[in-house]
């Protein structure tokens, strides 16, 4: 409903603005001069140079620094770690907004403030932690070696340190949005002779789902470019347990400036994706709105 | 189908929501459930819907017990406050709902729902709006398809929470007539949630008074209205003098005002609480006749009717009287003495 009522009401509201705002000419445009200066400094800047230090050697170099086995092994990890903790971490997020908005029970403000966790400890921290439960000196660890198991220094503890850094992604954009929503929806869908299944599926799955895409953009992009867990408990080995941004720092301290960056482009373009298919969910949500409410607008005309 | 609750309790930590609720609901009367916010009686509502359950008691229908039957299976139809329309789906959507969601074996043929969601939307008048989404619709219209939405599955029973609740009182007017014609057209056993007297009046064929989680009392509007069992009915329903005074030997004294108390035989004078309707209270212009000396406070004239305010000397008491008023001057100034006397009052102990 805000959606639509805002969508329809901007035009006019920008008119309104323009003449109540008091501030002078020049205050704007200093203010606004400041914002895209920074913005250039602080983003755009880094961003060419990124990919101006990437075909610095030309073409070819940049081709062979993100085909080399090594580079294309890290590509691979960082796709597997994603792609494993992004799903884990949608049903984690589901499963707690639905527990956390549906229902009553002692420790609720507990469990919310458990998954903001991973905001507020560093990384470094998250990693740490798996080392210190599954590592060979941790608490698991004798167990774990006994049964030839190894979850640090491997795969395993890449998603792992993942699916930490990257959970509460998902459920805090779901959250605040279940709640606004309330449960009045789905009850008069049980009326109606809905199953449990039928109800998720055809009435809150629509309604939340551009909050849920949201919510994946943001954490496939945080778990792509993961750093410091991930540093903690891969070890490095090159070609095994190197994910991208790993791969980038290694190539970086061994002065292989090129290859480094090509690989950091990566990283880049996956950040300006993310950021496109972010606005361009944003467009597509407000123009169902808006061509909805224009249909409306004829019919009533006609 | 009829319904009927039994012994109905229901608690929210440490608040009483029903007390030892039991009410018979016949096939294909529209009853109100009436009472200020908080009484308990939405809880009643949302338990015989099966969106919530009693702590103990029993519901049932058509004399069969569906006290823990899945709201799936009940075959309820509810009308919520706040509309509760599916917001990403059509109009046509929404109604048909209820329809789509069948097992495939019982679900009708697209045509058969197509022509059913017309025919209801037909009903509520709205039919051409079936395009539509919810957003684009007035508080009134959404309530209609709400409607629809409900009846599309052909409940047995028909709840509607505040379903006027949330409207504005010129939309809320128009659709209490509505829903009482729509309900004489379809006999659907109906049962609506109402903090408003004059809703639960015009619509309902009966009206329950609930309080503090109990049943105050069952009747017609007219009875309801004309015999309130309790000083809160009494409070709550119409307006009316509250007035405090002693009784004895069937008589009792409220505020210099001597009223019959046929309860009241003894002859130990009791502390009683009397209540009398502004229309039932004549004035006599002088101070001559019978009944007790005012003064008039305030006069004013709402429609036909004139209301008067009167003060009794001896004391703080106000008076408010109703009186007929076909125009012309009014009968009695401000400040000119007067005689009112009480028609008809109830007496109830304390």
């Amino acid at each position: 409903m805000s959606g639509a009522v805002s969508s329809l009401s901007t035009p006019a509201n920008a008119v309104v603005t323009r003449r109540a705002v008091t501030e002078a000419a020049w205050l704007r445009i200093l203010l606004t001069a400041l914002a895209l200066a920074f913005l250039g400094v602080f983003l755009v800047v880094p961003l060419v140079l990124v990919f101006q230090e990437a075909f610095s050697k030309g073409w070819q170099a940049y081709l062979a620094a993100l085909t080399e086995p090594d580079a294309w092994h890290a590509v691979k990890l960082t796709l597997i770690a994603a792609g494993l903790a992004v799903p884990l971490n949608v049903v984690f997020g589901l499963a707690a907004a639905w527990s956390l908005t549906r229902f009553q029970f002692r420790g609720k403000q507990v469990l919310i403030t458990l998954i903001d966790l991973p905001f507020a400890v560093s990384p470094v921290i998250a990693g740490l932690i798996y080392v210190l439960v599954f590592g060979s000196r941790g608490w698991l660890g004798p167990w774990l070696e006994e049964h030839n198991l190894s979850i640090i220094y491997a795969v395993p503890g890449i998603v792992l340190a993942t699916v930490f850094v990257t959970f509460p992604f998902v459920a805090r954009e779901l959250i605040p949005l279940m709640q606004e929503q309330g449960v009045s929806q789905e009850e008069a869908a049980l009326t109606l002779g809905a199953s449990g299944w039928q109800t998720f599926r055809r009435v809150t799955l629509p309604s939340i789902k551009w909050g849920l895409l949201y919510g994946i953009i943001l954490c496939n992009a945080r778990a792509m470019g993961e750093f410091g867990a991930v540093s903690v408990v891969s070890g490095h080995i090159r070609g095994k347990t190197n994910t991208l941004p790993l791969h980038v720092e290694i190539l970086y301290n061994e002065y292989q400036f090129a290859a480094a960056f090509a690989v950091a482009s990566l990283l880049a373009l996956l950040a300006v994706v993310t950021l496109v298919a972010k606005s361009f969910l944003e467009f597509k949500h407000q123009r169902d709105r808006e061509r909805a409410t224009r249909a409306a607008a004829r019919q009533e005309a006609s | 189908m009829s319904i009927q609750v039994r012994d109905l309790r229901k608690t929210f930590g440490h608040f009483k929501a029903l007390d030892d609720v039991s009410l018979t609901f016949n096939s294909g009367e529209l009853v109100a459930l009436l009472g200020p916010s908080g009484c308990g009686k939405t809880t009643l509502l949302r338990i015989i819907a099966g969106l919530e359950y009693p702590d103990s008691g029993a519901v049932l229908f058509s004399g069969a017990d569906a006290t823990f039957t899945h709201v799936r299976e009940r075959g309820v139809g509810f009308v919520f406050q706040h509309y509760a329309l599916f917001r990403h789906m059509t109009v046509f959507d929404n109604v048909a709902f209820g329809l789509t969601v069948r097992p495939r074996r019982q679900r009708p043929s697209r045509g058969e729902i197509a022509e059913r969601v017309h025919r209801l939307l037909e009903l509520v008048q709205l039919d051409w709006l079936a395009d539509r989404y919810p957003d684009q619709l007035s508080g009134g219209q959404r309530q209609r398809i709400a409607l629809a939405r409900a009846l599309a599955v052909e409940p047995r029973v028909l709840l509607l929470d505040e379903p006027f609740g949330a409207l504005d009182a010129r939309v809320r007017k128009d659709l209490r007539g509505w829903l009482r014609r729509l309900h004489d057209e379809l006999h659907v056993t109906s049962i609506f949630v109402t903090h408003d007297q004059e809703e639960a009046m015009e619509v309902a064929d009966r009206i329950v008074v609930i309080n503090q989680g109990r049943v105050e009392q069952v009747g017609t509007p007219q009875e309801i209205y004309n015999a309130p069992a309790s000083p809160f009915v009494y409070g709550f329903i119409g307006d009316a003098n509250r007035l405090c005074g002693h009784a004895a030997d069937g008589w009792a004294e409220l505020a210099g005002l001597r009223v019959p108390a046929p309860e009241f035989g003894q002859s130990e004078p009791r502390q009683v609480t009397g209540y009398i309707r502004p229309h039932d209270i004549q004035l006599q212009a002088g101070d001559q006749g019978e009944g007790v000396a005012v003064r008039v406070e305030s006069v004013s004239q709402v429609g036909a009717a004139l209301r008067v305010s009167v003060r009794i000397p001896d004391g703080d008491t106000s008076l408010q009287v109703e009186l007929p008023h076909s125009g012309g001057r009014w009968p009695f100034q401000v400040g000119e003495p007067v005689k009112a006397l009480p028609r008809a009052a109830r007496v109830f102990a304390g």
